[in-house]
């Protein structure tokens, strides 16, 4: 599968799917999109550089362990669903912040965070089982 | 009274050891070990927070904050400050406070110092949350956040196998326990409608008259006792020693062991006074505190003689909360008072014995009284207390307990007493032991050239150990700031104490008598103190067994088990596990259609558009494509040209989303199939008997007949549009989104999602565990059916 063409590709490509995911990320609230989907995206990314230049360079351009960064993400999302006790509400009640800046509207809320979190989670464990995958026998 | 309600400071009070947990390894990374000054501030904070409580609480008021956690199930985040939570959150934030410093000082250089002070952070604010708890689901929530935190603590040094060992046994006694707890919790709930432990508390008579008395009394006690090493659960604690010594002086012997304590304390005025609560804990108790005390005589490691001490100190506790009297209660609470106080103070002392001389064997000890002078005074003031000697705390509480356990019901009160003489006396000869032997006496060589530890470890010791002399000098403040207080939670009447250090009158004294009995028994016993040891290793070896070991068999028996289990179960051939799950699938949708005659109508030819039948077409080549394929590599991307046939087909009718995320997920059902495929070295054919397809095939057909069926018969249904037009109209009003489908997933029903994701990273930690097991040929099928369901997790979405 290392072909040259593949390998000279393979990291704008890369580049270019994680941009991407990010974007279906942040307006998964009003368009089609979200963490889930953009979590997958950002996998697949990684499969396809860990394929083209091999699982070292993956592994070394995410700097932390996939499962930690799964483990990150469920731990910011639950993290998420907590701030609403400082307002005396329950569990996940969503917390809005809306700004304006140069007339666009920005939101901040915890559903974001939340869906940050999930998007890591999937970044992480279906990255996780892709590059093991993708490792070969090393004995 | 009724509790008067506060503002929130006490909550975050509560929380504010989990904030610390979160800055105390970035402040070990600039300070090092000197990290521990600025971090024993938030403790000390918590401590003076709390001591505020001290004089409107000793004016029998009592207090409750609350925010709401789920308020649908009743569950509140809520405290419940009055005497006996106020003492312990003293307890748990003043010794706390020590321990952070001496952590600084004991694990100096480590590595790992940072996420140490974390974890005893984290436990800390589980404790207080604990102690304080006020609705009894947060109170366990809590509970088992103890017993998690103490796995970490216990299992710090996780390189070692013992360590592991001990933690695991610790988190599967008391994480135990602690299940059967809630069911205790949950029955109290359903049977008196009463979620807050001070609403209990506010009629005390409520539980013995629901009928479930004896159920919930047995769930609770199982909760307690586990917690607080009551024979015969008593293995765990001794084998937590092996955890770091800042660890068994704060967990083990002040605050975690006393859970079980507490709570026995906290539902006394509910549970307590029957006749099975006077029978049960005085008698487990009792045996307790013997079976501690003996084992204790035995040991020669300091640390282990301490641990077997405070799991007899802990039976002495649950026997005289087990009287319900008054006078055995306030004896109870002196000496809990007490215990921590010398215990913690004793555990410091032996951990910087270790440290500084290399050992902690007391056979290789002595002579270090000229090195350690500062150790050496504090070992010997909290030994002194723990003896019972006066001007001591220790004494107080035991001439109070003597007098407790001596006019408790005429018949009972001899054997208790008689108990709590030998486990005193017992203890009196561990107290000596360990403050005279590795001080006194000709020197010794030790592994370490000793020297006296640095402040940070003697600073606890010292301030533990001339607590427990200074509350005894104030012995009348002493008893109406936190005694008086605390009994009266504990008996649920409010009683005036006459504390006195010194006994006003000798003739007739009782407790005065036993406590010189007990002396007296103490130094006799002390001076035989190494053919005592051989006696009673002599004794034990002729038993040969005990509960310790019967965890691992215990252990061992449900490996077994499972293991019998699974031979039977599983054959380890994934195709047979696809052909029972796929041939049960087809049987479930369509028996039921056929028996109940509700086949659907068979429906018209839809009016297409010609693309649109071409998309199905597309669907439809796939789907020959796999069946007539030669290798197994073309029928995985074949099937891979359905799935995004379907995609379209979603995103043709108006399910962007799901057709979003159905293509991302073929390509990486596609990639993955494949990796697996040349990960697990399968030939590339498909080599299987003609019979053998027939049956897949006809399986396969029958699943997809009734799936067919099924939607048909689904979408042939009245349409309900209830929850459609909620969500249509409240996603952007209340949830400011316009993607339904995703405000749904993160908001609306965000509580689910929370659940899926924790699953999907549970199923990648197995799958990527199952890729890395390589020992045993037939392991590699598992994987590959992991990988299914790992993906059909993905598309149910």
């Amino acid at each position: 599968m290392r072909t040259i063409i593949f390998r000279t590709i393979a990291p704008y490509l890369t580049a270019l799917m994680v941009l991407f995911s990010i974007f279906v990320l942040l307006r998964g609230h009003n368009e089609p999109g979200g963490g889930f989907i953009g979590g997958l995206i950002a996998a697949s990314a990684l499969a396809i550089f860990g394929i083209a230049c091999g699982v070292a360079s993956v592994r070394r351009a995410i700097v932390f362990h996939p499962m930690s960064v799964a483990g990150f993400g469920l731990f910011i999302g639950a993290l998420a669903g907590t701030l609403s006790f400082f307002k005396d509400q329950a569990f996940m009640t969503s917390q809005w912040l809306i700004f304006h800046i140069f007339d666009a509207e920005i939101a901040l809320s915890t559903p974001l965070i939340f869906d940050i979190g999930v998007y890591l989670v999937v970044v992480g464990a279906i990255g996780s089982i892709a590059l093991a995958l993708e490792e070969r026998e090393v004995d | 009274m009724t509790p008067v309600v506060i503002d929130d400071t006490t909550l975050y009070a509560v929380l504010a050891p989990f904030a610390a947990a979160v800055v105390a390894p970035i402040l070990t990374r600039w300070f090092k070990h000197n990290a521990a000054w600025p971090l024993a501030i938030v403790p000390a904070l918590i401590f003076l927070h709390f001591a505020g409580f001290v004089g409107p609480v000793s004016e029998g008021k009592s207090f409750i904050a609350a925010k709401s956690w789920a308020p649908s199930y009743g569950i509140n985040f809520s405290v419940y400050v009055d005497g006996l939570s106020t003492l312990f959150a003293m307890l748990i934030s003043g010794i706390g406070t020590f321990i952070i410093l001496y952590a600084g000082g004991y694990l100096k250089g480590h590595p790992q110092q940072g996420r140490f002070f974390s974890f005893l952070f984290m436990f800390m604010g589980s404790m207080l949350g604990l102690v304080l708890g006020n609705n009894l689901i947060s109170l366990f929530i809590f509970w088992e956040l103890t017993s998690v935190t103490s796995f970490l603590l216990i299992g710090f040094d996780h390189l070692r196998a013992a360590s592991r060992r001990a933690a695991i046994q610790a988190l599967v006694v008391t994480g135990g326990g602690g299940l059967a707890l809630l069911a205790g919790f949950i029955l109290i709930i359903s049977a008196t409608g009463e979620i807050e432990m001070s609403a209990l508390l506010g009629s005390p008579e409520i539980i013995k008259n629901s009928g479930l008395y004896l159920p919930i009394f047995l769930l609770v006690l199982a909760g307690a006792f586990t917690k607080s090493a009551q024979f015969p659960f008593h293995f765990w604690l001794p084998n937590a020693m092996e955890a770091p010594t800042p660890v068994s002086a704060y967990l083990h012997s002040a605050t975690m062991v006393k859970a079980g304590v507490y709570l026995l304390m906290r539902m006394q005025p509910v549970l307590g006074g029957t006749e099975l609560w006077t029978t049960v804990l005085p008698l487990f108790g009792g045996i307790t505190l013997l079976v501690g005390t003996i084992l204790a005589v035995r040991q020669t490691d300091l640390k282990l003689m301490l641990a077997y001490t405070t799991v007899a100190s802990l039976g002495l506790l649950v026997m005289l909360t087990g009287t319900s009297e008054v006078k055995a209660l306030e004896g109870a609470v002196l000496y809990l008072l007490a215990h921590s106080l010398f215990k913690g103070a004793l555990f410091m002392v032996a951990g910087t014995i270790d440290h500084e001389a290399g050992t902690r064997d007391i056979t290789k000890l002595g002579g270090l009284r000229s090195a350690m002078p500062i150790t050496f005074v504090a070992a010997c003031l909290a030994a002194l207390s723990m003896a019972g000697l006066p001007p001591f705390i220790g004494f107080v509480a035991k001439e109070v307990l003597y007098y407790g356990t001596w006019g408790w019901l005429e018949f009972w009160g001899l054997p208790l007493t008689l108990t709590a003489l030998v486990g005193n006396a017992l203890m009196f000869v561990i107290a000596a032991a360990v403050a005279l032997k590795p001080f006194l006496g000709p020197k010794i060589e030790t592994p370490k050239h000793a020297h006296e530890g640095p402040v940070l470890l003697f600073a606890g010791p010292v301030v533990l150990s001339v607590l427990g002399l200074g509350l005894a000098l104030f012995t009348h403040t002493t008893g109406e700031l936190l005694i008086a207080p605390t009994l009266a939670s504990v008996s649920g009447t409010f009683v005036e104490l006459d504390l006195h250090l010194w006994p006003t009158y000798i003739f007739g004294n009782v407790a005065l008598y036993l406590s010189l009995i007990t002396i007296g028994l103490g130094v006799i016993l002390f001076t035989q103190i190494n053919k005592l040891r051989n006696l009673i290793g002599l004794v034990l070896t002729a038993i040969g067994w005990g509960p310790d070991k019967g965890f691992d068999q215990f252990v061992a028996g449900i490996v077994g088990f499972s293991s019998w289990l699974t031979r039977r179960l599983q054959t380890g051939k994934m195709q047979t596990y696809m052909l029972v799950i796929f041939g049960f699938t087809a049987l479930a949708v369509l028996v039921p259609a056929f028996l109940s005659n509700s086949l659907p109508a068979i429906p018209k030819v839809p009016d297409y558009r010609f693309y649109e039948w071409g998309i199905l077409l597309i669907a439809v080549l796939g789907l020959i494509a796999v069946l007539i394929a030669k290798t197994r590599l073309t029928a995985i991307v074949s099937l891979g040209i359905q799935g995004f046939a379907v995609a379209l087909i979603f995103m043709m009718f108006g399910a962007p989303d799901l057709a979003f995320t159905q293509f991302m997920v073929e390509t990486l059902s596609v990639v993955i199939l494949a990796l697996v495929m040349t990960r697990l070295n399968l030939s590339p054919r498909d080599h299987r008997h003609a019979g053998n397809a027939v049956i897949t095939g006809v399986v396969a057909a029958a699943v997809g007949l009734g799936l067919m069926l099924t939607l048909l018969a689904i979408t042939q249904q009245p349409f309900d549009s209830r929850l459609s037009d909620f969500f249509t109209e409240y996603s952007r009003s209340i949830a400011h989104g316009r993607n339904i489908v995703n405000v749904i997933l993160v908001d609306f029903r965000g509580f689910d999602t929370l659940g899926e994701i924790a699953v999907v990273v549970l199923a990648g930690l197995c799958v990527l565990a199952l890729i890395r097991v390589r020992t045993k040929p037939d392991i590699p099928d598992e994987t590959s059916s992991n990988e299914t369901t790992q993906t059909q997790t993905a598309e149910a979405r």
